[in-house]
């Protein structure tokens, strides 16, 4: 796509001046997406709107990049009973700092893309879940929803149809794990965040255990722009297996950090000089991870070519995540980065599952030792060793999170690992 | 100590989130959050109190209020300053910016001043990476782009009564969009 990037018009965050206002977000062609939907609802069926969400392939922006019309598929037919849409906006991951963008600033896009998604899964209660650490944002979002239910767009009989649908807005208190789909889940019913085991999956049992959808903020907000322009149109923007806008967010050594909209697709050398301004105090860069502190980092030398879509990160040896780029300049220890990381997903770490309770704990004291220059050349290997036997053994996918960082720092940057480990008294010189 | 309890106000207030789910239990985490507002920590009697209100056993509010950071298990000092350290305000001197204060208060992290005005925790990511080194005060407004000097200048004002205010950050990052789009 080359430079086509740089003329992009942002969707989600347009420069509309108090957008969040709902008469300006109307002005704008607000709720159109809605009214064309429940005015309409011979042509825009239930099962068409899921169709053309699925068909426009909005691939989940929390971290999975799910198809988010796919996972609406999943849901049972109803039953006559409650169902749910819980929205995530528990955003936690290091690095990630986007959906906090979307509540400030163009909330009612998000209210939108949440009602669409509710009728086309024939839900009734949308519960919006917001980290504790975000009240500022949880209160200016409480005015946005309570000016759509002033003007009818929530509650009952939405525009005047038989369709109901309420918004509740909670948060949390602090626990990163309550980003975890069905951690949030037990969180919203009031309990300890623990992720639940899988199947069944929430669209079975969910929220008391009734169907319940889990989607991202950012993910909602890209609903009514497939609405509006149709699938054909959003699958044309960004990267053909990975399309639609996305909020990058960039943070670390640059000279511009901040959240900045964008296809998918775009280099990400670019999004670090062009977008974020370079690297500070014109250093070189080191290292970028791409999507949030769980997401392999990738070392400048392998950055030629590389965009900012699934496949190509794949191929790079990293992932889309939460796009939340983390760029580190010349001069940082790897060292000292991973460790961080690691005394994250301890700090974190919910306590269920003993590879996550105990491996997470292990593989921070080690590269403590490490660190401290008290570490030796087998602890490198043990970490890695580490790393298998906790992967892929857990309930959820916190512990996976862990692993991948440990693993491909320690790969990517050996030497400086190397260096500050004890000489090998077997070392020839 | 006299027996806790929530006013008419309160009571009602809690009753309107019980409104919003169709149990009991999945109010605690908000209930214990009106009662830290009222108490400022969320002390065992305080956890017994929630209990009660929501006719819940004691354990399922101890346990809930155990496993959230921001729920203050004992007594913290007026203003409680959550520094983040974790992986970008790292990269950008969260570390600087922690230890500076730690110099200037007297205290380490986990602490609280002689005086009952500052407490003082490392936190993992408050979700501002853009905004690196910042801080929160006392699970209210964030405070970004932090400086040793703008560190000094936030203690003066806070002894002087004078929180600060919400700064909004979408603004300047349309004007970086925009200076990222003119070069």
């Amino acid at each position: 796509m080359a430079n086509d990037w740089k003329s992009f018009e942002p969707l989600l965050i347009p420069d509309i001046p108090n957008l969040q206002d709902i008469e300006v977000y109307e002005e704008n062609g607000g709720y159109d997406a809605l009214r064309k939907i429940l005015d309409d609802q011979d042509t825009w069926s239930r099962k068409s709107v899921v169709n053309e969400v699925k068909q426009a392939n909005i691939r989940g922006r929390g971290g999975a990049g799910f198809n988010a019309g796919l996972k609406w598929s999943f849901m049972p037919e109803p039953d006559g009973g409650p169902r749910y849409l819980a929205a995530n906006g528990d955003e936690s991951e290091p690095g990630t700092f986007k959906d906090r963008k979307i509540f400030e600033y163009n909330p009612h896009l998000f209210i939108e893309g949440a009602l669409i998604a509710s009728y086309a899964m024939a839900v009734d209660t949308i519960y919006v879940y917001i980290r504790g650490e975000y009240i500022s944002w949880v209160e200016m979002f409480e005015e946005a929803v309570q000016d759509a239910y002033d003007k009818g767009y929530l509650g009952d009989n939405i525009l005047d149809t038989d369709i109901s649908i309420d918004m509740e807005i909670t948060y949390g208190a602090g626990a990163y794990i309550c980003g975890e789909e069905t951690a949030m889940l037990e969180s919203l019913e009031g309990k300890r965040g623990y992720p639940r085991v899988k199947p069944p999956f929430p669209a079975q049992k969910g929220l008391w255990g009734r169907p319940t959808t889990i989607n991202n903020i950012e993910t909602l907000a890209n609903v009514p722009l497939v609405i509006n322009n149709g699938a054909d149109w959003y699958g044309d923007i960004g990267s053909e297996e990975h399309p639609g806008p996305v909020l990058y967010g960039i943070s670390g050594h640059v000279n511009r950090p901040g959240v900045y909209e964008y296809p998918t697709g775009v280099p990400v050398m670019d999004l670090i000089n062009d977008v974020a301004g370079g690297i500070r105090g014109g250093k070189d860069l080191k290292a970028v991870i791409p999507g949030g502190s769980s997401t392999p980092p990738l070392r400048a030398d392998q950055l030629e070519g590389v965009t900012m879509n699934s496949d190509s990160l794949k191929d790079a040896g990293s992932m889309m995540g939460t796009a939340g780029l983390v760029v580190m300049d010349e001069d940082t220890d790897m060292v000292e980065v991973l460790w961080r990381i690691a005394h994250f997903y301890h700090h974190e770490s919910c306590g269920q599952c003993t590879p996550c309770r105990d491996g997470t704990g292990w593989l921070e004291k080690i590269l403590i030792k490490i660190k401290n220059g008290e570490g030796e050349m087998k602890d490198l290997d043990l970490l890695l060793d580490l790393g298998n036997q906790i992967e892929g053994r857990t309930i959820c996918a916190l512990a996976d999170a862990a692993v991948w960082p440990v693993r491909h720092t320690i790969n990517r940057f050996r030497d400086e690992f190397e260096a500050k480990v004890k000489k090998s008294v077997h070392a020839v010189a | 100590m006299a027996e806790l309890s929530f006013t008419e106000e309160e009571l009602e207030e809690i009753e309107k989130i019980k409104a919003k789910f169709p149990t009991a239990k999945a109010a605690t985490l908000q209930v214990l959050w009106v009662a830290q507002r009222k108490y400022g920590h969320v002390e065992p009697d305080v956890q017994k109190l929630v209990a009660e209100t929501l006719d819940l056993p004691a354990s399922h509010v101890h346990g809930v209020a155990s496993f959230y950071t921001q729920y203050y298990k004992e007594e913290q000092g007026k203003f409680v300053l959550d520094v983040c350290t974790c992986l970008s305000c790292q990269l950008c001197g969260g570390y600087e910016i922690l230890h500076h204060l730690e110099d200037k208060l007297g205290i380490k992290a986990g602490e609280t001043t002689d005086d009952g005005m500052f407490s003082i925790q490392e936190v993992e990511c408050l979700g501002a990476c853009g905004y690196a080194p910042m801080l929160q005060v006392t699970n209210g407004v964030y405070v970004n782009n932090l400086t040793k000097e703008k560190v000094d200048t936030l203690i003066e004002n806070l002894k002087n009564g004078k929180k600060p205010e919400f700064e909004s950050m979408a603004m300047p990052e349309l004007e970086k969009r925009n200076q990222a789009a003119a070069e």
